[in-house]
């Protein structure tokens, strides 16, 4: 087994996705420890331009007309034969709808471990993230074998990343059988309601809200300060919201002036949609909702005692 | 006729406390209250309206915890034709890997078609457990699923990527998905028709003899996150609070 990193790199229609920097910012940091090389690996076909921008010492390249799109079958043999050759110590997948599908197979497979929702390596330590941002996690890497590892955003910024310089792509030899799974076609996110990701102010409910007719109360908040309603996940799961206004890992990112959380616990699949708000004011009757630690503002009550009297207070300021 | 097998699993409540064991390595399983992973509370719901759509029967398997029968009955109640518990020692230290092969073994007798799971849980560290099950079985895996269609022995899944984007995979049975959303939200169950159903319906059981617990993780410490960069949190009753959030809004021009 050699002291080298891999990063499987993620992309979607031609775009490298950010967690794929991020990645390679905490491989940088594992291989401090290891002293081996931070390799990219990139599946895809004709791919080798979405690589241009990546800090890793060198890229694996597999092209194949069957990797052109995302395919979990495709990825997964292609990368249980490469990990098997290449013994690195550790491979990072993301923990999107991606790297999950994959990294969870090539465990059982290849009989390695793996570990789940690592936010950050510490002192060669993998660090997750777990139960809704309430728990960190410390494990280490496996003695002998190959650790797997799938990464949320959150500890690193796309930027650590990134570099000017493009690495050498050097291929490999791919070869897919028929494959179970195949793509049928891609179905364009509705277009028409208001785009959550350019409004100024956002006041975001979460299931704190309760029932759909409370949605009223912050569409009133909005109409007053100028912006609109979105939502966390389950507001969205239980149709009281269409998916439009969805904010996080599987809905939009959104970076507004103002986002006012209102019963959102800020887990992170959450956070990863709204953390580069400007100004975050969360309102939440538990002391410890993860949301207060990335806030910059937090009171710890009642929504529905607050709505009343800030709908009153802003009316009188209008 | 489709054989649909749901694996459903209890996790810590997150509006609780949660409280770290003496150990130091596992969450304190004594003040904890348990409810049905979200997500597999969706994959229940997608089970029986593949049912009402196209027929066969839908089983939900479930590991022995306090609460499980609970968990069981309602589900029962919603529309199951089977539900069933897995008996062992599943205390704390049990991770997805052994509980993969456990379910693996188990499921075969059902000779299921397709085998749905929640997408992940929260307190998951060693990946979730159905990619895990589809590698033990041979089967394929899709995850991040919210809308299934079958059409004999294909199944046509959507899966989610970010921002809304979807891609439609189509799949050979058997397989397994893991479900993010069912077609409709969790249906409801009156508490009465759970209660008829704790007289009426039985929780088959099966006993897992061994636990192979090989390519789990050991946790070497948990801890609450270390907060650097908590928010100001603003003091007083709800009067006071919207009067400062108010000040707050002119001072960044809002109002
Ligand atoms: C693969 C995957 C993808 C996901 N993608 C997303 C995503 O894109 N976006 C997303 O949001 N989530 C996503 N999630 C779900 C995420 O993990 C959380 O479950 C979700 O964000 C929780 O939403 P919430 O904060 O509204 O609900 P909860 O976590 O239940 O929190 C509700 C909060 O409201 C507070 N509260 C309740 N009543 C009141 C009241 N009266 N006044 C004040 N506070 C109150 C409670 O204290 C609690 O903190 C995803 C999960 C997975 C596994
Ligand atoms: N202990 C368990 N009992 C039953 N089902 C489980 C268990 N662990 C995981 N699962 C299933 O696998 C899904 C993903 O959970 P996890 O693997 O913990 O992320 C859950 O939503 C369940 O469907």
């Amino acid at each position: 087994m050699s002291g080298d990193i891999f990063v499987v790199f993620e992309h979607l229609r031609g775009q490298i996705a950010d967690i794929s920097y991020i990645m390679l910012a905490a491989a940088r940091d594992l291989a401090q420890t290891t002293g081996g090389e931070v390799i990219g690996v990139l599946l895809g076909h004709n791919a080798q331009d979405i690589v241009s921008h990546v800090a890793a010492d060198r890229v694996l390249y597999g092209d194949h007309p069957a990797l052109a799109d995302f395919n979990p079958e495709g990825y997964a043999n292609t990368l249980s034969g490469l990990i098997q050759a290449e013994g690195p110590r550790a491979v990072f997948f993301g923990s999107t709808s991606i790297g999950a599908d994959i990294a969870g197979v090539l465990s059982a497979r290849l009989g390695l471990p793996l570990v789940g929702s690592c936010i950050q390596i510490g002192e060669g330590n993998i660090i997750s993230k777990i139960c809704g941002g309430k728990i960190m996690v410390e494990t280490v890497l496996a003695d002998d074998d190959t650790t797997l590892i799938t990464m949320i955003p959150g500890g690193y910024k796309p930027a650590q990343g990134q570099s000017e310089t493009p690495p050498t792509a050097t291929p490999f030899e791919v070869s897919i059988d028929s494959l179970r799974i195949s793509l049928k076609q891609y179905i364009e996110p509705e277009a028409g309601d208001v785009d959550i990701s350019s409004e100024k102010v956002l006041i975001a409910i979460g299931r704190g809200i309760q029932t759909a007719d409370n949605i009223e109360l912050a569409q009133e908040l909005a109409e007053l300060l100028g912006g609109a309603v979105c939502a966390s996940r389950p507001v969205v799961d239980q149709g009281w919201l269409p998916a439009t206004r969805l904010v996080g890992k599987s809905g939009k990112s959104v970076k507004p002036k103002l986002y006012l959380a209102l019963g959102i616990s800020g887990a992170p699949e959450h956070v990863e949609g709204m953390a580069d708000a400007e100004m975050v004011v969360a309102i939440n009757m538990d002391p410890n909702a993860p949301i207060f630690n990335v806030a910059t503002y937090g009171a710890e009550i009642d929504l529905f005692d607050l709505i009343d009297p800030l709908i009153e207070k802003l009316e009188a300021a209008a | 006729m489709t054989n649909i097998v749901v694996f459903a699993k209890l996790v810590p409540d997150l509006v609780e406390e949660l409280e770290i064991a003496d150990n130091g390595i596992a969450l304190d399983m004594e003040w904890l209250r348990l409810i049905i992973n979200e997500f597999d509370n969706h994959a229940v719901e997608q089970a029986l309206i593949l049912k009402e759509r196209t027929g066969g029967e839908v089983t939900v398997i479930a590991p022995q915890a306090e609460g499980v029968d609970e968990m069981l009955y309602t589900i029962a109640a919603k529309g199951a034709d089977r539900v069933m518990m897995l008996k062992g020692d599943f205390e704390a230290g049990v991770n997805n890997h052994a509980l993969a092969r456990a379910f693996a073994t188990t499921v075969q007798t059902y000779q299921p078609d397709l085998i749905l799971t929640g997408v992940q849980a929260n307190d998951d560290l060693d990946g979730a457990v159905g990619p895990l099950i589809a590698e033990y079985l041979g089967m394929p895996y899709i995850g991040y699923i919210s809308g299934v269609s079958m059409a004999g022995d294909k199944l046509s899944a959507q899966k989610e990527y970010p921002g809304g984007l979807i891609a439609e995979m189509e799949v050979a049975l058997p397989a397994v998905l893991g479900i993010q959303a069912g077609e409709e939200p969790p249906r409801y169950v009156a508490i009465s028709k759970v209660r008829q159903m704790m007289k009426t319906a039985t929780i088959d059981e099966y006993d897992v003899a061994e636990l192979n617990t090989s390519g789990g993780v050991t946790a070497n410490r948990m801890y609450a996150p270390e907060v650097s960069e908590r928010a100001e949190m603003l003091a007083g009753d709800e009067d006071e609070v919207a009067t400062r959030l108010v000040e707050i809004f002119k001072e960044a021009g809002l109002v």
